[in-house]
């Protein structure tokens, strides 16, 4: 069963929320247009060489080829190390515009990719399988509905925490599915099946193409590559500020074999793409009301394998980075003396925490209603 | 034990009650196009069980009854390719150890080498699919290339992604449990999971993982302890640098006992393989798979156990799967709920097929097609393109549309001389391939996209459903035309006034056209 998909134009919830019932009770207040960036590393990080425990023997002895070393690591502070290809973030540590959340993950760890990322993407339990993405659910809530689209996907196909119901789009250059977007048209025909699917999706191309067009040409340089051109689209589509959720990914980050370059090359595109896109946000006005999240299905396993690589793994850090990120250190650091039975990380923070404070303190949407659940949110941001 | 047999004994009663249910099934088919399957119906059953095709064709198989025609289908498909293969298949690969002692120069020269290998090899599959006279074969192919998946950026050398190909062609309507071992042994596999790195002393899970979920049992049927006794059991598996060949490396290899779904000995990578095939998940898992393929988005529960005992008893032969599957009558139903999305392979190739047209560029079909979501010999992760309605999306739609426009327009339908002057497009994008200039190759790529990929006879094409370009189509013609071209009735009929040619543009354009 497929949920309905919620149709571009909620007059009529719109409505109900003026005279102040109906489901208007589940916003707490009219939020400020604010804006999600969510940058998913698809593949599964290693976060024990992201945020490196470099005061924790057990971390060498674990990973003799492939622990990270002095000059390998840059600090932050005393205690927090980086992988030395996310240098650049060092200057959003400095404005006290970064968060590092340790140990996120959840109960009953499941290793399989697309199984983990299916209940990241839900917010569902590991025994529970859900249909909607978490934002989607979100976006039913009539604080999504002045924007052009609920949010829009670069870099990969799926919707992700979008899928389900979400008025998304997915592009990979939003001049271009402007131009082409006269080749969409927005018929009115009563369907089932595969054909409602595609009549939705023009449907959505007609409308978010009115109003995706960006008007200003960024001066912000933005690094080489697919994932700097990504980085630079999520600007443009954010300076339209018709879609609150944007999520851009870069994937590779499955490092079983020889993960050294690879690894470093990937943080590297991160660090340099944070960068660049909070330079880019500043300078349309936006960063303000911007919020940074990353995330990835699973870590990695602390012992290294044979080939000088990892093996699908369990908790691991999160970033978080924007002017209203409470700046410092949450959850707690790797438990490398605690790993369980597969010789995986426990984890301290429930990511299901993360969302619940993005969805309250963020959107100020009632996040146990869309959750489904009370969970104690994590207390990083100031609002 | 006990309670293996106690399984085995309910379902083989389960099994009595499916099977005549799947009598029931199958017996309301026959009966219902004893009189052959009419056009509208052999036009979806060569749709869904290859590409769209010509109104010459459906007429060659109108008079079939369903399972005549399948039996057609599964007769007369091949274990190898018509088209010659590209020149370099058998060339040497460069050992690694080697390609480190390059210069910075030459490890260049080797990348763009490959670059325009993988093109050319992605151009050779996608002609092969519109000439080839079994459609269902290369279908299979592109199926297995979808399960069995390994991605060239990994494995990097195209001749291994070519010999990995005529593998899957070659078992693609044979046995699943020789094929099974077979691309477990497969170079590009070993390298593409990891499987030629996994030791001993510390065993690298990932092929282990990935059989268990993707290739045999499915998620849910395993246990993370199943996954690390069976990557000790594959440990030593390792890839021959001088012959790019399988290598079992003994001393690399641990010899101990191991646990696998409650089965517990000294079992090597192989025997793995074999207690996976000998579970009823397996067949399950394939058959459903199989089902969402050819007959619908939602496989009916009780029709897949019958057919997937059936495939398990057979020993898994993939005939005994696909004859079952192919007369489900789903598969000649005109009808909403059972419409299906045209993969961007299927939609491309299937224009060509129907149309009676041809590929004149087919590197730059095979940019077009991946620019809808499939680059060939490179799907986006170890599960494979998701399919069905995920390949429809906001950025995907509209490339498929400005595929097909692009075919209608008057450039691509003459036999225009201003393609001979881009046929050097191609080596132009390899040419550029360099991973110091990103923006230049994708670039080059675009430009390669935009070169016109496909010859569509419009004139042609209409006169089968008697219109003609610039006259008007008429209420019969538009009617008669919509009904070759759309599985369904079009979401937008183009009126009687319409000429043929823009008639012809709108129904191709129509959201219809997506579907099979």
């Amino acid at each position: 069963m497929k949920p309905a998909r919620r149709r571009f134009i909620q007059q009529g919830a719109a409505t109900v929320a003026a005279f102040g019932w109906g489901p208007a009770s589940i916003a707490v207040q009219t939020p400020p247009a604010r804006l999600l960036v969510l940058l998913e590393l698809r593949g599964g990080n290693d976060g024990l060489n992201t945020v490196v425990p470099v005061t924790d023997g057990r971390y060498f002895d674990l990973r003799p080829r492939i622990a990270l070393r002095d000059d390998a690591v840059v600090a932050l502070d005393r205690s927090l190390a980086l992988h030395r290809s996310l240098a650049p973030l060092g200057a959003l540590w400095d404005a006290r515009e970064m968060a590092v959340i340790e140990g996120v993950g959840y109960p009953q760890p499941n290793l399989s990719h697309f199984r983990s990322i299916e209940i990241w993407d839900t917010a569902s339990a590991s025994n529970e399988v859900l249909q909607q993405g978490w934002l989607s659910r979100a976006a039913s809530t009539e604080a999504f509905a002045r924007f052009a689209a609920d949010g829009v996907v670069i870099g990969a196909a799926d919707l992700g925490p979008l899928a389900g119901g979400a008025r998304a789009v997915s592009l990979a250059d939003p001049e271009r599915f402007v131009r082409q977007a006269r080749l969409a048209r927005d018929g009115q025909v009563a369907a089932r099946g595969a054909l409602a699917h595609v009549l939705q999706v023009e449907h959505d191309v007609v409308h978010a193409a009115a109003q995706l067009r960006p008007d200003t040409t960024l001066q912000t340089e933005f690094p080489r590559g697919a994932f700097g051109a990504a980085i630079q689209n999520a600007a443009a589509v954010a300076s339209t500020r018709q879609v609150p959720v944007i999520r851009v990914t870069l994937a590779g980050f499955d490092t079983h074999q020889n993960q050294a370059n690879t690894h470093a090359q990937l943080l590297h595109q991160v660090g340099e793409g944070v960068v660049a896109l909070r330079a880019a946000l500043q300078e349309v006005g936006l960063w303000r009301d911007t919020l940074v999240l990353t995330y990835s299905e699973f870590g990695r396993r602390p012992r290294e394998n044979a080939s000088a690589g990892t093996d699908h793994g369990t908790a691991a850090a999160m970033f978080a980075f924007g002017p209203r990120v409470k700046p410092g250190r949450f959850g707690a650091p790797p438990a490398l003396g605690r790993l369980d039975e597969n010789g995986n990380l426990p984890y301290a923070v429930d990511f299901r925490s993360v969302y619940a404070t993005v969805l309250n303190d963020w959107f100020g949407l009632d996040a146990e209603r869309i959750l489904g659940h009370r969970l104690a949110p994590l207390a990083f941001l100031n609002v | 034990m006990a309670e293996g047999s106690n399984r085995k004994g309910l379902s083989l009663s389960g099994r009595i009650v499916a099977a005549l249910a799947l009598l029931l099934a199958l017996g309301a088919t026959n009966a219902s196009d004893a009189a052959g399957l009419g056009p509208d119906g052999a036009r979806l059953l060569l749709t869904r069980t290859g590409f769209a095709p010509s109104e010459a064709e459906v007429a060659r198989w109108a008079d079939l009854t369903q399972a005549a025609a399948v039996d057609r289908l599964l007769a007369q498909t091949s274990k190898v390719a018509t088209e010659p293969a590209p020149a370099w298949v058998d060339e040497a690969i460069v050992r690694p150890r080697d390609l480190r002692a390059m210069s910075e120069a030459e490890r260049k020269a080797e990348r763009r080498t490959q670059v325009r290998y993988g093109l050319e090899l992605r151009a050779w599959w996608l002609t092969e699919m519109a000439v080839t006279p079994t459609p269902l074969t290369e279908r299979m192919t592109l199926f297995w290339h979808n399960h069995f998946v390994s991605a060239q950026p990994k494995v990097r050398y195209a001749q291994l992604m070519y010999r990995q190909n005529t593998l899957l062609r070659a078992h693609a309507l044979g046995n699943f449990g020789s094929l099974l071992h077979a691309v477990a042994h497969d170079p590009a596999m070993l390298i593409y999971l990891d499987t030629a790195t996994n030791r001993r002393d510390a065993p690298n899970e990932n092929f282990a993982r990935e059989v268990m979920e993707l290739f045999t049992l499915g998620e849910g049927h395993y246990t993370e302890t199943d996954v690390k006794e069976a990557a000790r059991a594959f440990s030593g598996w390792s890839l021959d640098p001088e012959r790019a060949a399988f290598m079992f490396r003994p001393r690399l290899h641990d010899g101990g006992e191991k646990t696998v779904l409650g089965r517990r000995g000294a079992w090597q990578g192989d025997d793995v393989l074999d207690i996976l095939l000998d579970q009823p998940a397996t067949a399950q898992f394939i058959v459903r798979k199989l089902w969402v393929e050819f007959v619908s988005s939602q496989p009916d529960p009780q029709r897949v156990r019958v057919i997937a005992d059936r495939f398990r008893s057979s020993g898994y032969e993939i005939r005994v799967a696909l004859r079952d599957l192919l007369n489900q009558p789903e598969l000649i139903a005109r009808d909403q709920d059972n419409a299906l999305v045209k993969s961007p392979v299927e939609l491309a190739v299937g224009l060509v097929r129907q149309a009676g047209g041809e590929i004149v560029q087919p590197a730059a079909l095979a940019v077009r097609v991946a620019g809808m979501g499939q680059n060939l010999f490179s799907p986006p992760n170890v599960r494979g393109w998701p399919g069905g309605d995920a390949w429809i999306t906001t950025q995907t739609l509209l490339a498929r549309k400005q595929f097909l426009e692009a075919s209608m327009t008057r450039a691509a339908s003459s036999n225009g001389a201003a393609m001979a002057m881009n046929n050097d497009a191609p080596a132009k994008a390899a040419a550029a391939a360099d991973v110091d200039a990103p923006r230049q190759f994708a670039h080059a790529m675009r430009a390669l996209a935009q070169v016109p990929a496909t010859r569509i006879d419009v004139a042609g094409w209409l006169k089968s459903a008697g219109a003609f370009p610039e006259r008007a189509i008429g209420e019969q013609g538009a009617q008669q035309l919509a009904r070759d071209l759309l599985v369904l009735p079009p979401a937008s009929p183009p009126g009687a006034e319409a000429l043929g040619a823009d008639a012809l543009r709108a129904l191709i354009l129509d959201p219809v056209y997506q579907l099979k």
